[in-house]
């Protein structure tokens, strides 16, 4: 009967009522909603799912974890536990003896330690040497690190999205400026320079220890935010040719607006995507200074910090004898860092077929 | 000069009047020296729109026809000449000033997919300069971007929808329902329909012609397609290389094309009538570079009719009969 | 905000009744996404046999006088959003030394027949799942294109179907010079052809069409040249290994109706010389009315009408075609409003059973909204798939007319 009617209805209007035909059109075919068309791409690959679990994993641990800790057994990540055991101290000496051979001494003697614990029901990855829980610093190293790089992200992103869109939307001498500075920033190699900078900062006595670590992340942000800048300069002048940015401007939108409501959501989906991957990189540049001893002061936890537990040049001993102290932390940067760029790439690979269909 | 100013006697009939159009673009040689070469896309130029009628710009590709109509709404700043809208010399006008006068001066664009900003849900990108001019009252702003779509053939519920959802045409009347929305008085209409299918180009035309009786819109109908133009224009104008080769009523073009140019151009166009075998004038070779056009007359070098004076002097643009102007050496020469 | 936004959908009041745009659910997308899975891994298997005897694609022509025949030819694509039947039941012939124009809009499927008999169609979304698309080349020796192996195909794509695309400068290599690029294709394609030979061989094809300085285009890149130009050099390549059939994708779509003009002449004058068919795909009816011999007109995926270029012109019989003609705006029609057909083109998931047409249609019957028409011969050439002029619907055809002319007095 439904079909009698809408017949009808046909007939009887031949130019007036379109909607009708439309909507029998439209009633055989179904559509996707374009938040899900985002979300499906995205979670299509298994890549980008594995990314998500990982970083979902590490968020867990460093942001709940010291909290469960902290509610069930009451410590922080300084708390220090003086296990005794008794380990083997062996003590070799070579001397030439009164046969003129060469002679090897050694002494077998049990020394008590409370430090460098091994794995215990209690400590599960034992604990290092100055008698911090580990399992329980990988927990606050993870929270600065994502922390740091975070912060240092969204300064990176909000002084490369001003500078870069400045450069972008008004061209000439403005682009040439920013341009010129993001060239010159570019042309500084960052690791010694940054090297330098805390060594300085720690020689100067009157920067308290705990607050290095927020000139470090100004730096890291200094070093940083010329990659987003020309990403978003490049966006801008692309988009800037699309004619619906003609059209803002022939419909008399202020440049305020035009920047703000067209420009900067269109060049939203790149940014995204060049924040993720760079998390991973500021987490890699916070662990090479720790490791170096330049970034987070010393009673506070950091994964570069406890990878430098076992620098070789302070002996073989933690290296060979403890990988319970720094492989953890180092799995945890691998973690960190490949979660972002997997989720990166997804995110990518979900906005770059443009939203058109 | 002093009888060139008399020249732009404002005729209060004409809601357009440009005057010696022309918009040259520099290329640069080296990165700071002073450019010595300029791209003319648009050379002097003049023309005027009457008060609700429609004028038609027909011409190839890079003939500058595009540039004329971004040059007249100052989305490009002229290099010299007049536009005068309404009386007044928009050249002059600050940017502040010329912002305010904008819903006034309305565009529809080529590319139904470029032209609508992909995260701007449709009421929004109809309705954002009415909230920013305040074209209607806040509490009624609603009732009316749905009447302008309404309007425009499309339904209310699309309101909330994203352009990626609909088609080329229905993505052309949302821009035309944008331009609309402002109670424009004049609209230019850059190739609306070259990226549409004929079955749906019909209906675009359908709803400009519609609006136009409704309102009484002034449209500039830039095109490619001739057939489109000599249905929707009252007056033509054949460009050639950034110059007007000839301007005029519509039916004296088409009926009587005095220019070798806008002759070719009218042969070309297919039939759709098998059986009409059209006495084809094909026209030899491309279309020059604007950078070096040839000298004299522009399009001498590809002119079935070229003579020697066509090298020498660029011909003049002349009204030959009543509301017919041409640019040629054939018709000034006795 | 935009994102977030998007998450969200808000409705107007007043509208929800209107508003019947339905989404997938997550569940619908998982089974659409693992049958299209299957199904694309079924026929990739079959596709990459290797050393698939002759016998089995070789085959006989309906009719020796064609050189390509698509019989009941099934086109269709796996998407995420369901499957989409772009060539839906495709039967038409090529005669040799002929010009058959394809006709339609944008998603009809035109390309895609195109595309299915070079074996281009895209893979694994991409799939021929039903019926034959034959071709018989010059020694009468007739080949099943849809089960022809990739490797024998080579031997035939390019060198005895050639295919001249819409944007030319798309379809050069940007890197090379025009001459290299089409040396390479007589060297690929003629047995014991020299660099020698192929270089004079492309300069042969660059005079015939009717390039004048043939040595420098050769030496050119194809920024240099102009969109004309590209589009001869394309036609040159094309035609540099004799080909039977040219298949012309919207040749002149991208151009200025003055090139487009010299364009159209030189395919009619270079069919003539070669003495090969041409398969048209256009939407312009101008460009149809002048070229074709036949004619082809597809809608959502099916033809709805083809005869010879007379009979579709003067006589047209689907409300289809009628209204393209209709609404071509011509002079003439100046003061009356310009005819066009309503709604918009369907959408290709889904199709329903009856005429795909009839809710664009003036015409529609009761009829129509039941059945798919069948296929009515007005002459041996021209047929249409409409239900006016059979059965039922002729019937309330002719009851309608009497009671407008009831009406009328």
């Amino acid at each position: 009967m439904a079909v009698d009617k809408e017949k009808d209805i046909i007939i009887n209007s031949n130019e007036e009522n379109n909607d009708h035909a439309e909507l029998a059109a439209a009633q055989h075919f179904k559509v996707i909603s374009p938040g899900r068309m985002v979300a499906k791409r995205f979670f299509k690959s298994k890549l980008s799912i594995v990314g998500l679990a990982m970083i979902i994993f590490l968020f867990l641990f460093s942001f709940v974890g010291p909290l469960i800790v902290d509610a069930t057994w009451g410590y922080k990540e300084t708390q220090v536990f003086k296990i005794e055991r008794n380990s083997d101290m062996i003590t070799k000496a070579e001397f030439p003896g009164p046969d003129g051979k060469e002679y090897t001494y050694y002494d077998k003697s049990q020394t008590l330690v409370i430090f460098k614990a091994p794995p215990s029901a209690e400590h599960w990855l034992g604990t290092d040497t100055s008698g911090f829980d580990i399992f329980t610093r990988l927990m606050y190293g993870g929270r600065i690190s994502l922390v740091i790089s975070f912060i240092v992200i969204f300064l990176e992103t909000v002084i490369g999205v001003i500078l870069g869109g400045l450069a972008g939307y008004f061209g000439k001498w403005v682009d040439q400026l920013v341009m010129r500075i993001v060239d010159i920033f570019a042309c500084l190699p960052g690791l010694p320079i940054l090297l330098v900078l805390s060594a300085t900062i720690n020689s100067i006595e009157s920067i308290p220890a705990e607050h290095r670590i927020y000139y470090l992340m100004a730096f890291l942000t200094l070093m940083g935010w010329t990659g987003t800048a020309r990403i978003v300069r490049g966006q801008i002048l692309m988009l800037r040719e699309q004619e619906y940015m003609m059209a803002a401007e022939t419909t008399g939108i202020r440049a305020f607006h035009r920047i703000f409501r067209h420009l900067v959501p269109n060049a939203m989906p790149q940014l995204i995507v060049t924040a993720t991957l760079g998390l991973g990189g500021v987490i890699l540049y916070e662990s090479t200074l720790s490791y170096l001893g330049l970034g987070v002061p010393f009673p506070r936890a950091a994964w570069g910090s406890m990878i430098a537990l076992a620098d070789p040049s302070k002996g073989q001993e933690i290296l060979a004898n403890y990988p319970n102290m720094w492989v953890p932390a180092g799995l945890l940067i691998v973690i960190a860092v490949l979660g972002f760029s997997f989720i990166g790439d997804g995110l990518r690979d979900a906005f770059d077929p443009r939203m058109k269909r | 000069m002093a009888i060139e100013m008399m020249e732009y006697a404002n005729n209060s009939d004409n809601i357009l009047e440009v005057y010696n159009l022309k918009k040259y673009y520099p290329i640069s040689k080296f990165v700071l020296g002073k450019s010595r070469s300029y791209v003319k896309a648009v050379d002097d130029v003049s023309f005027s729109i009457k008060r609700g009628t429609t004028m038609g710009l027909v011409g190839e590709s890079g003939c500058g026809k595009t540039t004329v109509g971004r040059t007249i709404l100052r989305l490009h700043e002229v290099t010299d000449g007049k536009v005068f809208f309404e009386g007044r010399d928009l050249s002059k006008i600050p940017p502040a000033r010329l912002r305010k006068m904008r819903p006034q001066m309305q565009m529809i664009f080529q590319d139904p997919y470029s032209s609508l900003s992909p995260r701007m849900p449709i009421g929004e990108i109809i309705g954002e300069a009415v909230k920013e001019h305040k074209i209607v009252p806040k509490s009624e702003y609603r009732a009316y971007i749905l009447k302008v779509m309404r309007d425009c053939g499309l339904q209310p519920h699309f309101y909330y929808r994203y352009p990626h959802e609909f088609s080329g045409g229905q993505r052309q009347r949302i821009s035309i329902a944008r331009a609309v929305a402002l109670k424009p008085k004049f609209i230019i209409c850059d190739e609306p329909l070259s990226a549409l299918d004929v079955s749906i180009q019909a209906q675009i035309i359908n709803l400009m012609k519609d609006l136009q009786e409704q309102y009484g819109y002034t449209y500039l109908f830039i095109s490619h397609d001739l057939s489109v133009v000599e249905y929707l224009s009252d007056t033509i104008g054949v460009m050639y290389l950034g110059s007007m080769m000839e301007m005029g009523d519509k039916k004296k073009i088409f009926a009587n094309p005095m220019h070798p140019y806008t002759k070719a151009l009218l042969s070309a166009v297919p039939v759709s009538n098998p059986d009409v075998k059209m006495n084809r004038i094909i026209l030899e070779g491309d279309i020059p570079s604007p950078v070096n056009p040839p000298s004299g007359c522009k399009f001498r070098t590809r002119c079935p009719n070229a003579m020697p004076i066509c090298a020498e002097k660029a011909p003049v643009f002349k009204e030959y009969e009543e509301n017919h102007k041409v640019a040629c050496h054939l018709y000034s020469q006795d | 905000m935009g994102l977030l936004d998007m998450l969200k959908r808000r409705k107007v009041e007043g509208t929800e009744d209107l508003d019947n745009t339905m989404y997938l659910t997550l569940r619908e997308e998982r089974r659409i996404s693992r049958e299209n899975r299957k199904i694309m891994k079924q026929y990739e298997r079959e596709k990459n046999r290797k050393n698939v005897p002759e016998e089995e694609y070789l085959t006989q022509m309906r009719d020796p006088s064609n050189v390509v025949e698509f019989d009941n030819l099934h086109t269709y694509f796996f998407t995420d959003l369901g499957t989409v039947k772009s060539v839906n039941g495709v039967t038409f012939d090529i005669p040799q030394g002929k010009i058959v124009g394809v006709v339609g809009e944008s998603g009809c499927g035109k390309s895609v027949t195109s595309l299915s008999l070079m074996q281009l169609v895209q893979a694994p979304q991409g799939q021929i799942v039903e019926g034959s698309i034959r071709y018989q080349d010059i020694n009468g020796k007739c080949y099943e294109i849809t089960k022809m192996p990739r490797d024998k195909m080579l031997e035939i794509r390019g060198k005895e179907i050639s295919m001249i695309f819409q944007e030319p400068m798309t379809s050069l290599n940007p890197v090379f010079k025009i001459g290299e690029q089409m040396d390479e294709v007589v060297l690929l394609h003629t047995k014991g052809a020299t660099s020698e030979s192929a270089k004079a061989r492309s300069i042969e094809m660059l005079n015939l069409v009717g390039i004048a300085d043939v040595e420098k285009v050769y030496n050119s890149y194809p920024h240099e040249l102009s969109g004309g130009m590209r589009q001869r050099v394309m036609i040159a390549m094309a035609l540099s290994c004799d080909p039977r059939l040219i298949i012309a994708d919207e040749p002149t779509t991208a151009l200025d109706v003055t090139i487009q003009a010299q364009i159209l002449e030189l395919l009619r004058d270079v069919k003539d010389k070669i003495n090969g068919s041409i398969m048209l795909i256009t939407h312009d009816l101008g460009v149809i009315a002048e070229m074709a011999d036949y004619v082809v007109v597809m809608y959502a995926g099916r033809i709805i009408e083809q005869g010879t270029v007379r009979e579709i012109f003067h006589n047209p019989k689907h409300p289809y075609t009628i209204g393209l003609m209709k609404s071509k705006p011509s002079g003439d029609t100046k003061d009356n409003r310009l005819y066009s057909i309503r709604g918009q083109v369907p959408n290709p998931i889904n199709m329903p059973d009856y005429c795909y047409f009839c809710n664009r249609c003036d015409y529609a019957m009761n009829v129509c909204w039941k059945e798919y028409p069948d296929i009515v011969e007005f002459s041996e050439s021209h047929s249409a798939a409409c239900h006016l002029y059979y059965g039922e619907g002729l019937e309330e055809q002719k009851k309608r007319r009497v009671e407008v002319e009831n009406n009328g007095n």
